[in-house]
């Protein structure tokens, strides 16, 4: 028999993984930059504000201040870098950048605490990262609201009102992130970024680099069907990036600590369908440029920007204004990422965030559509190809 | 089913406003070597690419194997073989595997391309390279491996866009004898270039400019049709100042240069070397020799294509 199978997906199936193999920068890229790319953003993105460089001015001198002095010194959460005579010094320490924070205790400081007056204790801080500014911030008042409320207690028992208690007790626990590391809240955003760009943009390049070849043409008079290309295309990078977005998540357990909670299969299961839509949308990309520069800055545009910034992954789609809270339906990493601290960091079933699952599955149909369908349309291919034909 | 191969009426591709293609009708005959030639930007490629299915007729209507190339272009796909003029081969996949590839896109079983890989290596001059990268090929090989891949699920009608472009003369003699070959087996060869030579070649023949067919016929007839009136090569190293003291003339009906011979066409022999000799003296040239030769395809190309741009040379020859 002449013809096999009218489903030719092996062919192409078989030539992309030869030129990946054969293509060690892309495969590199495609596994080995993932991993990087988390190391950097790993340890480069922290939003845990400790060990804050800190100045004193302990005008008082006495063993009460010195006491408040050694509370800010034993957290972890501010160093002592500088103990300096007059508030005046302050001044040019943080100019340097020597210190991010100052704590002036005033003269006659014990005197007034005994005496039951309210001494006032000055804290300057370093604001002009606003996010660090107010951590830290919230940290010193914190300290000096818990010393605050020592000494009233001891003054109350000098008085015989040692029974006395302070109403109210806060309990905080923190869920799912006890210890409130940046890290593990990082790793599943970093993992769905990195993925999106290096996908994207090695799938747009693989198809474009055809077109650029002429081999692309070859195909397009072949009796090939379009869904049949883009199928045998998907799959080959739809495992190399399985294994690198493995690789990516080994590290995240090894370096950072983030070990997957929840059930790996569900796991499996979105990454396959997020591996799917990023690829697609490098599909989609390639059938719109006709040169790897063109589509290299689509890929960029459509990718690190949304993935960044639209996804949740930084910044909670919920305090976004509604116009762009619609934009990020459109990207497919927002989907993603929901499902992936979900499964990673709180270990809960699908059916927490089953319609995460089906957007995604949703949004990796529609786009693997629409490329075909663009695939399909000579006309398109026509009009670019005036110059061509002139 | 029709005894032609492929019949185009009034084929027209627009691009905006650029008309690449107007209004071009012709048939080609099983088994035939037909020759689209023209030079680049005429609307070769254009043609060939809506007959392959690569692009959408703005208007007019083909058939291709008998399958309308409107409403069966996957009919259409399944009888032809396309070689692009870039020789479309992955350079990253050896001789074998590209053969392979190509063969699985056509949907040909392995059995089937185990069973023609030695033809096309041997047609092709690579056995013994069967595992070399594709890219480490001379551009002959290349050409010739292209070809192999575009012919090895047997269509019956193959399409050559300018196949031979920088290919060196020895190659693309024996690319010539490959195409030979395939029509002696009944296919029909669809073959575009810009090589007049080539040209002599195929059994049937159209000129294209400007998106329209200017000419068209055997090699012989074109030749003994269009050009009627003698040709005389003069030959002289002043050929440019030749050619600029003789276009002036009424009496030079036609002239162009070729390298360094001016061919001047003149509606009689005798008279025609006894003005060429005069008027070349009063600029005081003497031609080293001037011969009356037999026109080529070059001739009628150039006599074909200035003819409607209305040079007053235009009216006295046109039959």
């Amino acid at each position: 028999m002449k013809t096999g199978p009218s489903v030719f997906v092996g062919p192409v199936m078989r030539k992309e993984f030869r030129q990946i193999r054969r293509d060690s920068r892309s495969l590199i890229f495609m596994i080995f930059i993932p991993a990087f790319l988390l190391l950097m953003f790993g340890f480069a993105l922290n939003f845990d504000v400790k060990h804050i460089p800190l100045a004193v001015v302990d005008q008082d001198g006495s063993r009460t201040s010195r006491e408040l002095v050694r509370k800010f010194g034993t957290t972890e959460y501010f160093d002592i870098k500088a103990v300096v005579d007059k508030s005046a010094d302050i001044d040019g320490l943080m100019a340097r950048e020597k210190i991010k924070a100052a704590l002036v205790i005033p003269d006659r400081f014990s005197e007034d605490l005994l005496a039951g007056r309210s001494p006032s204790v000055q804290f300057l801080l370093d604001g002009a990262n606003a996010m660090s500014g107010t951590t830290g911030a919230g940290y010193a008042a914190a300290i000096l609201q818990s010393y605050s409320q020592r000494v009233t207690l001891e003054a109350m028992g000098r008085r015989g009102l040692g029974g006395l208690r302070i109403p109210l007790q806060t309990q905080v626990r923190v869920w799912y992130n006890p210890e409130l590391r940046s890290a593990r809240f990082l790793v599943p955003g970093l993992m769905a970024f990195i993925l999106m760009v290096i996908l994207t943009t090695s799938t747009a390049f693989s198809i474009v680099r055809e077109k650029e070849r002429g081999t692309m043409e070859q195909i397009y008079v072949s009796p090939l069907r379009p869904a049949a290309l883009i199928i045998g295309k998907l799959i080959p990078y739809v495992l190399i990036s399985l294994a690198s977005a493995h690789f990516v998540l080994a590290l995240g357990w090894v370096l950072f600590g983030v070990a997957v909670k929840g059930n790996y299969f569900l796991l499996l299961l979105t990454m396959v369908l997020f591996l799917i839509s990023g690829l697609g949308q490098g599909i989609l990309i390639s059938t719109i440029t006709r040169t790897q520069q063109v589509a290299f800055l689509l890929c960029v545009l459509t990718t690190i920007l949304p993935t960044f910034i639209l996804s949740g992954f930084v910044f909670p789609v919920r305090n976004m204004p509604t116009v762009i809270q619609l934009v990020t339906y459109f990207v497919p990493a927002k989907y993603f990422l929901v499902a992936l601290r979900a499964i990673i960091l709180k270990g809960v079933g699908l059916s927490a965030f089953w319609d995460q699952v089906l957007f995604l599955a949703g949004f990796a149909v529609f786009i693997l559509a629409l490329s075909v369908a663009m695939l399909r349309s000579r006309g398109e291919d026509g009009r670019r190809r005036r110059q061509v034909a002139r | 089913m029709s005894e032609y191969s492929i019949e185009v009426k009034s084929l027209t591709k627009r691009f905006g406003d650029f008309t690449a293609v107007d209004a071009v009708s012709f048939e080609v005959g099983r088994g035939e070597i037909f020759g689209f030639l023209g030079a680049n930007g005429a609307g070769k490629s254009t043609t060939i690419r809506m007959l392959c299915g690569l692009l959408d007729p703005t208007s007019g209507t083909a058939t291709v194997g008998g399958f309308g190339i409107r409403d069966e272009p996957e009919q259409v796909k399944k009888v032809i073989g396309y070689m692009s003029q870039k020789f479309s081969l992955y350079e990253d996949l050896t001789v074998v595997e590209n053969i392979r590839f190509f063969g699985g896109v056509y949907g040909l079983t392995r059995r089937f391309i185990d069973a023609r890989l030695p033809w096309i290596l041997g047609m092709a001059g690579l056995q013994g390279r069967e595992r070399s990268l594709t890219r480490t090929l001379s551009v002959g090989w290349k050409q010739r491996l292209a070809l192999g891949c575009a012919i090895l699920h047997e269509p019956e009608i193959v399409f050559l866009d300018e196949p031979t472009g920088g290919v060196d003369p020895a190659s693309r003699r024996r690319f010539w004898e490959l195409i030979n070959e395939l029509s002696d087996r009944k296919v029909t060869v669809f073959v575009t270039t810009h090589y007049l030579d080539e040209a002599e070649y195929c059994n049937d023949i159209r000129l294209i400019h400007a998106g329209r067919i200017v000419a068209g016929g055997s090699p012989r007839e074109l030749k003994a049709e269009v050009i009627r009136n003698p040709i005389l090569e003069v030959a002289s190293r002043r050929a440019v100042d030749a050619l600029e003291a003789l276009r002036k003339e009424p009496w030079v009906l036609e002239t162009s240069i070729f390298g360094t011979a001016l061919h001047v066409s003149v509606a009689d022999e005798a008279e025609g070397r006894r003005l060429v000799q005069e008027r070349l003296a009063r600029e005081g040239i003497v031609p080293d020799r001037i011969d009356r030769i037999v026109p080529s395809l070059e001739d009628v190309f150039i006599h074909k294509i200035e003819e409607p741009v209305g040079s007053k040379k235009g009216g006295e020859t046109a039959p």
